[in-house]
């Protein structure tokens, strides 16, 4: 190592992967795995929902688990918690309807109504 | 492309890879696998958590699922349930964490709450056998801005105002010792780490070792700089297998990243270490014997002065500090001296790594704020005396300490209040005792090692501990007399006056410090021949009492015969045959037979 910078960048680098541990802020993203949701097809969303955070070089954004969430009809489920916003609840997800959620809420920060539960029930 | 988005964190220090960590670790790999899981779940192997009485230990992240007592054979449900469903296995959680179905923040939880963990942040945290986990945790940037920000007073000067004192013991103000061997002349100067730990029961230099090496590796550059030397030894005791194999993976990645060698950082400092074994001599860790040892020469103190910031390894100027010491220095540098010494109390700033065992819920290792109280740290951290026994006294400073009782539960732990009650704080080992444990065994128990452990170079150790041994065991066995009690006393004291290094110096603490609150009990032995606290055999009669149903089970397993007794008959012990060994109390099936 020969310089300041190149640790610096080394560090960054590095704090992606272990950053997971630590105490983060930000988005949370929580997918229904219960049977209902595994079933319906929410392991290829979670991937995608990885996929698309990792190919955008996401921070703080974690993507975790949930079992049951409730509305069986609707899975796959997730719910987008961002700081100091209310949850959003998105039903009848797949893997193309996830990766928009990431583009369009997390990262523009524009909540996809038609694919919230609200929209759903009309 | 990364899809890892769980990270399950096994505890593999020493106390968990004993009780079976290395088995975890497979098992979740299959497990994983099974699930074809496993390229989205990374398991890491860390340093040691400090809760070591949990062990073994298995934490899961984003969530921070702390499971604790794992077995080999829960990974199967862990992994079904918590990492392919996202359920926490809430049955297999560390037992405090879980309050009425909510799952509290492992922080919150009673021995982790009043901890702040600067020595040990980075264990449990990171891989220490992966250098890039260590940087992304900010390691190395320390040592890169001394290197180009700071000129070597600078740094000292930090240290001094910072007020860290030696963590191994001694307590001497680390940043005058920096200026000594700065100011000290000599064309080769090297610094040194003292990882010998010898006292019994300590193991906080060993856990930084095996859980964050690479923070030794910094701060020891760090010093080198900031004192003009350019080599650095590890004195390591070769008892710590796993820590020397973690520090030699660290040192090979530190020279591959050249953060070790020629030309650090693009400027004209030149760093390299290695590792020296220690062969099992707790003298060792006295600095002048370890220095001894590591020119090859038997390890045994000599006099002082010259100390060895001016005379040290080979005769040149060496820096010599602990573990511990040197894991804060990369905090006190990036953080600053005014923020280190914001902790702690007047004259002992920072935190203090203890080694928390003997009766007490929460064994492990723990760090505290200096003027955190005995009590807090034994009742909330340590999580109190198991089995509703009563709190009798609690030993610190392993071998060279003291031991007090419960008026004295709320002083503030610091260098100085310890030392003024007749005990030290030491390197850290702080063991409790409770009402079954017999006062007069314990200073017999220290002093026993201390006089195996005795170099044997001066007079007052080499023979004055070991008569004072012989009298503590006659007084064990039943043959003490009240004379002896003040023989063990004026013994102490010439002893104390007269020894040439800090071993004999302290070797009579236990003895002193227990005669002095415990004077009762050593009565008891020597006038009454009674241990009150039922402990030492030879007072103790082993006696078949009422309720005896005359099964003849303890007259066939007894290894003497020395019990009597027809069938249906109660039976009787007889005293002169008996050796005590105590199976016929765990034969007697209406448990009759006891000790009194």
């Amino acid at each position: 190592m020969k310089s300041l910078a190149e640790l610096a960048k080394l560090r960054e680098e590095a704090l992606k992967k272990v950053n997971i541990r630590t105490d983060r802020k930000g988005t949370r993203i929580v997918v229904g795995m219960a049977t209902c949701g595994i079933s319906a097809g929410a392991r290829p969303v979670m991937a995608a929902l990885l996929d698309e955070s990792s190919k955008r070089k996401l921070q703080d954004v974690e993507v975790t688990q949930t079992g049951c969430i409730g509305v069986c009809r609707l899975e796959p489920i997730i719910e987008v918690y961002k700081e100091g916003q209310e949850k959003v609840t998105y039903v009848e997800m797949t893997e193309e309807k996830a990766r928009r959620v990431i583009a369009e809420h997390i990262v523009n920060g524009k909540v996809v109504s038609e694919l919230t539960i609200g929209a759903s029930e009309k | 492309m990364e899809l890892v988005r769980s990270h399950v964190l096994v505890c593999g220090g020493t106390g968990c890879t004993s009780s079976g960590a290395l088995d975890i670790e497979a098992k979740f790999a299959e497990e994983l696998s099974k699930h074809s899981i496993d390229n989205e779940v990374q398991v890491v192997r860390t340093g040691c958590f400090g809760l070591c009485e949990a062990g073994p230990i298995v934490i899961v992240y984003p969530e921070g699922a702390f499971y604790s007592r794992v077995d080999a054979n829960d990974i199967a449900r862990i992994t079904e349930e918590h990492l392919l469903k996202g359920r926490i296995v809430t049955d297999l959680l560390y037992a405090e964490s879980v309050e009425e179905d909510q799952i509290k923040s492992i922080d919150e939880v009673g021995f982790y709450q009043k901890q702040q963990r600067i020595a040990l942040r980075n264990c449990g945290v990171i891989n220490p056998e992966i250098i890039d986990e260590y940087i992304a945790m900010d390691g190395y940037r320390a040592l890169g801005k001394v290197l180009t920000e700071m000129s070597q007073e600078e740094v000292i000067e930090e240290m001094k105002k910072s007020g860290l004192r030696g963590r191994g013991g001694g307590g001497f103000p680390s940043g005058l010792k920096w200026q000594f061997t700065y100011q000290a002349e000599g064309d080769q100067k090297y610094v040194a780490c003292n990882a010998d730990e010898g006292d019994p029961g300590a193991f906080m230099d060993r856990s930084v070792l095996e859980g964050d090496p690479h923070v030794i590796i910094e701060a020891m550059a760090i010093a080198a700089y900031a004192v003009g030397a350019d080599r650095g030894y590890v004195y390591i005791r070769a008892e710590y297998p796993i820590a020397v194999n973690r520090l030699e993976i660290a040192i090979e990645q530190a020279r591959e990243y050249g953060l070790l060698g020629q030309g650090i950082f693009g400027t004209d400092f030149n760093f390299d270490m290695e590792i020296k074994l220690g062969a099992g001599a707790f003298v060792c860790g006295e600095e002048t014997a370890l220095i001894a040892s590591i020119e090859g020469e038997r390890g045994m103190p000599r006099p002082r002065p010259p100390f060895p910031a001016q005379k040290g390894i080979f005769g040149q100027p060496t820096l010599l500090n602990n573990v511990e010491t040197y894991a804060n220095v990369p905090q006190i540098i990036l953080n600053g001296s005014e923020w280190y010494a914001g902790i702690g109390t007047e004259r002992s700033k920072g935190t203090k790594v203890f080694a928390l065992g003997g009766k007490i819920m929460n064994t492990g290792l723990l760090e505290v704020p200096m003027g955190t109280t005995l009590r807090e740290v034994i009742f909330e951290v340590g999580g109190g005396i198991p089995n509703g026994k009563a709190f009798k006294a609690v030993q610190t400073g392993g071998p060279s300490g003291g031991c007090l009782t419960e008026e004295f539960l709320d002083t503030p732990i610091d260098f100085d209040n310890l030392v003024e009650l007749g005990s030290m704080m030491g390197s850290g080992g702080m063991i409790v005792m409770d009402e079954d444990n017999c006062m007069v065994d314990v200073a017999r128990f220290f002093l026993d090692f201390t006089v195996d452990e005795s170099c044997g170079k001066c007079t007052p150790c080499r023979e004055g501990t070991k008569r004072m041994l012989e009298i503590l065991d006659r007084i064990c066995e039943g043959k003490g007399t009240l004379a002896d009690l003040d023989k063990l006393e004026t013994l102490s004291h010439s002893i104390k006056d007269a020894a040439l290094c800090g071993l004999g110096q302290t070797a009579p603490n236990p003895v002193l410090s227990t005669l002095e609150h415990f004077r009762a009990e050593y009565e008891a032995h020597v006038v009454d021949k009674r241990c009150p606290a039922g402990e030492c055999s030879d007072l103790l009669q082993i006696v078949v009492a009422d309720g005896c149903i005359g099964c003849t089970a303890c007259t066939r397993v007894c290894p003497v015969d020395a019990i009597e007794g027809e069938r249906k008959q109660p039976h009787v012990i007889l005293q002169d045959k008996c050796i005590k060994c105590g199976a016929c109390i765990d034969k007697c099936p209406v448990k009759v037979i006891v000790k009194q």
